[in-house]
């Protein structure tokens, strides 16, 4: 876009007709509420005209302390702070902060619980990969895609509901174990929505793979390339639609994925496009993995046992045996819990979203000195201005939403 | 060129820089005043090309503690999923590291949020501005003298009015 200067020419010198293509930039405020930021999150941009000269995010909005409230509370309250950090999978956070303290502990989880922390993984990674990619058909055009995927995210929320009684924030995770065990009913429940995910996910797939106007919008924009995405520190599936083969999954297995088959899903182009097809492939590789466990869920006890003094008992047993009140009460008191090395460790999940690590320092006591959450949302952001100069301000949310950024956990 | 070797090599090119390990995770510790040339070493010539992390911890009454910040740089190999953390320490008044923003654009955000959090200064940072907090925040609130509750902050805020008001 060229916009001529009406400069008389008595009045040539540089300086000047510097400060005259500076008038036409303007700057437009981009939230912090807005219905395509998604979540409480500012951008300032300097426009020339519909093209973005520059992006200067401002955060912060929803930021909570959680980290400073981490130091206060012990390893298996916390874990109701980390549902609200990426909302948007609660479960996986869940999974990620209790991995974590089992590993400055030194906690081995039983092969039963590992197993279902494998599936409610996977299961929070299709529900946030509909919902990101949701969001950026919505953006773009596409509320029939949105509604498709947000059905079946809501086929997610009532198998969570089932197996432990929240939709939303589930706190599933304790130290050692999970909350509840899980049920027939609901291994029903996954049973039938890997049967009938798959017709949904074709049907998205036809929807946009191929739109002219998704495809328009999308493709070529947002360009990450490989060594800007290592440089830039990404990682999760914006790294990996830039062709940086990175997945913990199978960089350090963790959990069951060293059993399973899975692929790990790359894109080469790093535009916004190979973003969203990167997520759509994942889903698939999520549902293989789902229905692996799911057939290889091992029985015996979901928890570790009493003598590990990691695991608060059954409620049943707190109220019904002697020696379940005595195990909680120890485990409640400050100084009778599992015994926290005064050590420092920092352990890493593969979120939806990407690299989700906590670095924690124990002092001895069954609260942590420090904990600091590493969130792909805030690293992916940072990177957000590079991505978005030069393109029209209709990218802005073709981009925002394809780095799937959730606030609450850019801001913690 | 797995962990080891690299960690052993550095240790003979840059003095003061010890090594120990936990449950299998190679940890390095470096003086602040060689903290840049050790990071530069392994992003440049041990192939650690993706800064994961930098965080911040205040050893203010933790047991044993010699020094009050530590810093932490969680590195990692994208070739052979090498990880590798390397701490530096740094104490009151005024601490300060040099800023790696020159190895890694990714450290841009981090350290600001370290400096928000923690207020250790990043040397040649282009931009140490507050990130999460207000800029007019005067305290940093993950240091461990600043209370869970806050000082009242929120309170002194300035408030937008209505015009009629």
């Amino acid at each position: 876009m060229s916009l001529s200067s009406p400069a008389s020419p008595t009045d040539h010198a540089d300086s000047q007709s510097d400060q005259q293509s500076q008038e036409y930039l303007w700057t437009l405020n981009f939230g912090p509420q807005h219905p395509a930021t998604h979540t409480t999150l500012r951008i300032v941009l300097k426009l020339d005209g519909e093209r973005v000269v520059d992006a200067l995010p401002d955060i912060g909005y929803l930021h909570s302390g959680f980290e400073k409230i981490g130091e206060h509370l012990d390893y298996d309250q916390y874990v109701t702070v980390t549902d609200r950090m990426n909302y948007i999978s609660p479960i996986s956070n869940n999974v990620a902060w209790h991995h974590a303290v089992e590993s400055l502990v030194g906690i081995e989880i039983p092969p039963r619980c590992v197993y279902l922390r494998t599936i409610i993984c996977e299961l929070a990674r299709i529900s946030d990969h509909l919902l990101c990619n949701g969001a950026v058909g919505l953006d773009t055009g596409a509320f029939t895609f949105f509604l498709y995927g947000f059905y079946q995210r809501e086929k997610i929320y009532d198998i969570f509901e089932s197996l432990c009684g929240a939709r939303f924030t589930n706190s599933y995770t304790r130290v050692g174990g999970v909350s509840h065990d899980i049920t027939p009913v609901t291994i029903e429940m996954i049973r039938e929505f890997c049967r009938n995910f798959p017709k949904t996910l074709r049907d998205m797939e036809n929807l946009l793979n191929r739109n002219r106007i998704f495809v328009d919008r999308t493709r070529g924009v947002g360009v990450l390339t490989k060594e800007e995405a290592i440089n830039r520190s990404c990682t999760g599936p914006i790294a990996r639609a830039s062709g940086v083969t990175v997945d913990l999954r199978k960089d350090q297995p963790y959990l069951a994925y060293n059993d399973l088959d899975f692929k790990v899903c790359c894109a080469t182009e790093g535009d916004s496009f190979a973003r969203y097809l990167v997520r759509m492939a994942e889903m698939w590789e999520s549902l293989r993995l789902v229905e692996q466990a799911l057939e290889n869920l091992p029985s015996g006890p979901v928890n570790v046992g009493m003598d590990d003094r990691a695991h608060k008992p059954d409620k049943t047993m707190v109220y019904s045996t002697i020696e379940g009140a005595i195990s909680h009460f120890e485990l409640v008191m400050s100084n009778r819990g599992a015994e926290v090395p005064c050590e420092e460790i920092y352990a890493a999940t593969e979120a939806p979203n990407g690299e989700l690590g906590f670095y924690l320092v124990g002092d001895g006591s069954n609260r942590a000195y420090r904990a600091r959450c590493r969130p792909p949302s805030f690293i992916h952001f940072a990177a957000f201005p590079h991505l978005i100069r030069g393109h029209t301000l209709s990218d802005v949310v073709a981009v925002l939403g394809s780095l799937n950024i959730i606030a609450a956990e850019l801001d913690r | 060129m797995p962990v080891t070797t690299a960690i052993e090599s550095i240790i003979r090119r840059v003095d003061g820089v010890t090594t120990d390990a936990y449950k299998a995770q190679h940890r390095m510790t470096a003086p602040v005043d060689s903290i840049h040339e050790v990071l530069a070493m392994l992003h440049g010539d041990y192939g650690f090309d993706l800064l994961v992390d930098v965080t911040c911890v205040d050893y203010l009454n933790y047991r044993d503690a010699d020094h009050r910040f530590g810093l932490v740089y969680v590195l990692s190999n994208t070739d052979n999923n090498a990880r590798l953390i390397v701490r530096t320490y740094v104490d009151d008044p005024e601490p300060t590291v040099p800023s790696v923003t020159d190895l890694w654009k990714g450290a841009d955000w981090m350290e600001r949020e370290v400096w928000d959090m923690f207020g250790v200064r990043f040397a040649d940072h282009a931009d140490l501005r507050r990130i999460l907090l207000p800029d007019e925040f005067a305290a940093h609130p993950l240091r461990k003298d600043y209370p869970l509750q806050g000082r009242g902050e929120r309170h002194n805020f300035p408030v937008l009015t209505r015009d009629h008001e």
